[in-house]
């Protein structure tokens, strides 16, 4: 039966190649070579490092600014990159868009050269055309993804080769359930970020499963605008909705769910924008559907502008140059014209580009209003600083001066998320990763108010859960959020801002106390939890910690969570919280599921087709037809985790 | 005193132990060069793919985290360079008809072709890229189905029905063999 297998086993056996050795000494030496360079470079801290590794990515270092909402998202690939960055009115239309703030992700990309020529063409073009028509739906992307697929598929030694394994995510583990009795207090950070759904958006829509740490199940529930209470006053900027209602997975639990919403700018107190814009105009932006989406991607992000605010934009490739000085929206043509002549060559001298960007922003300094540079670029630094530490401290320093970067990214394949990260950490800006055009307008124009404007910094949330109610809880998500109880109420602690209509919600699963459902153990020697106490009527109590962007002491709001909060079942609950139960499910699964038995994708999806309400842009729409695409690419072999692999 | 392990020393290695890296290279070199050559079916594609992963190691060794074997993760930089150089090679010809044709006898290091050598040589040939190097980890390198799996960034049930197909491939081969010798 096996004969064939075994001859050719024993034929390779028996023509064992050995390598030459003077082959095997060349390599060790150079090899070696490569080894010193590389950790004098490194140890030197140094500019050129970064040239050597220069598919590693560099943009991050651009980023930040901004803490919390700039995550991360990048990708790279084979596709574009840009950046931009959105400032933006916010007098724009958003009284209907509660919204969320889009993270802003960046999305950087690096790029490697050597293995993408045509399939980044083709793929990019299908992309860029579906988009270009611009239906609302992310699912636009689609075909172009399905064409990328298929190059990818089997083909080696074809012609088509989609990067595929290099996105770099930090690993993590999903919260662990925590018996109330020994750890009543759950402390976290907000979380606008939205990078990780756009990443597996972009993932599902090539019928891949995103690798599992790339889903952040708090981003993918804060990608939706929740249809929450407004808060009345801006003396309190933002009201919180909590629920409670039985766990679609598991109905003897609870879910625990927290919505908080952003006071809403009044439109009419917009403030006057000094934006930079800075392109990279490297030669990686040479390609079709690099230079000009982000050309396309800026002139949206005009469109939001009020005609009085200036913009500027300075372009980075072998030099920094000035390409057009501060200028007046209203004066549009000029800035079209101006973006229109953007040509792509040369390296990436990203860190003189940035230099010369505030620089230029500073002198126009806007007392009071909105002075922010928006970087859109590929990522692929390779001139000039490119050392990471020494661009985020050179970004946070310049937060202080009240100038504060935002980045675009787009692509994917070696999205470095990692980086991103920790240059997100660093300053005030926001972080877009943006996929499609559809996305762009997502970003750009319908949520810009909340990214440039924020009402609150800092929030922080403390839940304390009552032993004698809840036996165990767990934190869906916001792992990477996670804060020690004493940093609560710790001011010096940084936590995650809050801009003007967005939403943030969190969920927490619980066990109800005596319902038998717990998951641990009893333990034989501890004392049992107090029973009877006064407050048998509440579940938790809700602290919530924000300090308004001027100031830096912190206020408090604090909340009891108790049973009226609760819904008898699944469908009595309020809508918005059924959606965010649905993506929230929808992420576990897409992480492996551990704790939510056998709920599938079938009844994600329907949870969610009973929760779409009014959804006027189709984005909840949309995530239905992730649910049936991540259904579809589970089934077909799915990718494991490229992390597994941390590979080249 | 035991010797180190390859994962203990990849993570010295990575946080720059020149002598950690070294020693790793001398392990590790022949598996480099060897999946080079049944991958690529040349061994002078081969000694430059070794050197140049050789090269690229220092690199992606910094951002080694240990999860799973060493030597998966080092299947798959090395897997993965050779697919790259494939794809090169590629726009300059179909390599995957050509590879037949390759030169095979006369190389250095080389014992003189005989019979199983250019049956197996042929057989290789025949083979798509993905299949040949699911084969090669399975049969040569003997890694389970799970393991190369993760190699190749795919399903370990992936891998079982690509073997399936490479059994399927062969029989047809020896069929046809048989009819046309």
């Amino acid at each position: 039966m096996n004969d064939e297998i075994e001859r050719l086993q024993s034929a390779l056996r028996a023509n064992r190649p050995s390598p030459p050795a003077e082959c095997q000494e060349r390599a060790l030496a150079a090899a070696l070579a490569a080894f010193d360079d590389h950790h004098q470079t490194r140890s030197k801290g140094a500019v050129q490092a970064e040239y050597d590794n220069r598919r590693r990515g560099v943009w991050w270092l651009f980023l930040p600014v901004s803490n919390w909402w700039l995550r991360p998202a990048f990708a790279s690939a084979i596709t574009l990159g840009l950046a931009v960055v959105l400032f933006v009115a916010y007098l724009r239309p958003f009284t209907q868009l509660s919204s969320l703030g889009p993270g802003l992700e960046s999305g950087l990309q690096e790029q490697d050269w050597e293995g993408e020529p045509p399939d980044t063409l083709s793929s990019l073009t299908g992309v860029f055309t579906s988009a270009e028509s611009a239906p609302p739906l992310g699912l636009s992307a689609a075909p172009g993804g399905r064409a990328m697929r298929s190059l990818a598929a089997d083909r080696a030694g074809g012609t088509a080769f989609r990067d595929q394994g290099r996105d770099r995510f930090t690993a993590f583990d999903p919260n662990p359930v925590k018996v109330t009795a020994e750890e009543p207090v759950s402390t976290f950070s907000i979380d606008v970020d939205t990078a990780s759904y756009a990443f597996m958006r972009a993932s599902l829509n090539q019928m891949v499963l995103p690798p599992q740490d790339a889903v952040r199940i708090e981003e993918l529930i804060n990608y939706f605008s929740y249809n929450y209470a407004l808060p009345d006053s801006r003396e309190a900027p933002f009201a919180a909705a909590v629920s409670v209602l039985p766990a679609p997975w598991n109905p003897t639990n609870r879910l625990l769910h927290i919505g908080i919403r952003g006071y809403m700018q009044d439109p009419g107190a917009a403030k006057q924008a000094n934006l930079v814009f800075l392109v990279d105009t490297s030669g990686s932006m040479n390609a079709p559907n690099k230079l000009p989406l982000l050309v396309n991607s800026l002139k949206l992000l005009l469109e939001t502008l009020a005609p009085q605010d200036r913009v500027a934009v300075v372009t980075y490739a072998g030099a920094a140059g000035i390409a057009l000085p501060p200028t007046p929206v209203a004066e549009k043509s000029r800035i079209h014209a101006a973006l229109d002549r953007l040509g792509a060559g040369g390296s990436t001298a990203g860190a003189e580009g940035i230099r010369q960007a505030y620089l230029l922003a500073e002198e126009h300094f806007v007392t009071g209003g909105i002075n922010r540079v928006v970087l859109a670029t590929d990522g692929d630094f390779n001139v000039g600083i490119t050392d990471p530490q020494a661009l985020t401290g050179f970004v946070s320093r310049k937060r202080n001066s009240g100038v504060y970067l935002s980045v675009l990214g787009f692509g994917m394949g070696n999205y470095n998320d990692d980086l991103m990260q920790r240059l997100a950490q660093n300053g005030n800006g926001n972080a877009v990763y943006i996929d499609s055009l559809s996305e762009a307008r997502k970003a750009l124009s319908e949520e810009a108010t909340a990214l440039l404007f924020p009402i609150a910094k800092d929030v922080k949330i403390q839940v304390e859960f009552n032993p004698t109610t809840v036996s165990e809880h767990r934190l869906i998500g916001y792992e990477t959020r996670m804060l020690r109880r004493e940093d609560f109420s710790n001011d010096k602690v940084d936590a995650g801002d809050i801009g003007a209509g967005h939403t943030v919600t969190a969920i927490y699963e619980l066990t109800p106390a005596g319902s038998g459902a717990e998951r641990t153990e009893p333990l034989r020697y501890q004392v049992a939890a107090p029973t009877g106490s006064a407050f048998k009527d509440e579940l938790a109590f809700l602290k919530i910690r924000y300090k308004l962007p001027e100031e830096e002491t912190s206020k408090l709001i604090t909340r009891p969570v108790t049973s009226a909060d609760a819904a008898a079942s699944v469908e009595a609950a309020p809508r918005e919280a059924r959606f965010a139960a649905a993506v929230a499910a929808f992420g576990q699964l897409l992480r492996g599921g551990r704790y939510i038995g056998d709920y599938n994708y079938d009844d994600v999806a329907a949870l969610a087709q009973d929760a779409r309400g009014q959804d006027p842009y189709g984005y909840r729409a949309e995530f239905i037809g992730l649910v049936k695409l991540a259904e579809s690419a589970a089934a077909l072999a799915p990718l494991p985790s490229p992390d597994t692999i941390n590979g080249p | 005193m035991t010797e180190p392990s390859d994962d203990a020393l990849a993570i010295r290695a990575g946080a720059g132990d020149r002598e950690a890296f070294a020693e790793l290279l001398k392990r590790h070199y022949d598996r480099i060069f060897r999946i080079g050559v049944r991958v690529l079916g040349d061994t002078e594609a081969a000694a430059d793919l070794a050197q140049e992963v050789c090269v690229g190691l220092p690199g992606k060794l910094t951002s080694y985290r240990r999860k799973g074997r060493f030597t998966t993760w080092l299947y798959r930089v090395v897997v993965n360079a050779a697919r790259d150089a494939l794809r090169r090679a590629a726009t300059r010809r179909r390599l995957e008809s050509d590879y037949t044709a390759l030169k095979a006898p006369d190389r250095p290091g080389h014992s003189p072709e005989n019979s199983e050598s250019v049956w197996l040589r042929q057989a290789l040939g025949r083979l798509s890229v993905e299949l040949r190097t699911t084969l090669i980890l399975v049969i040569e390198e003997g890694l389970g189905h799970a393991e190369a799996g993760k190699v190749l960034g795919v399903t370990a049930a992936t891998v079982s029905w690509r073997m399936h197909k490479v059994r399927k491939c062969l029989r047809a081969y020896a069929v046809k063999e048989e009819v046309v010798p």
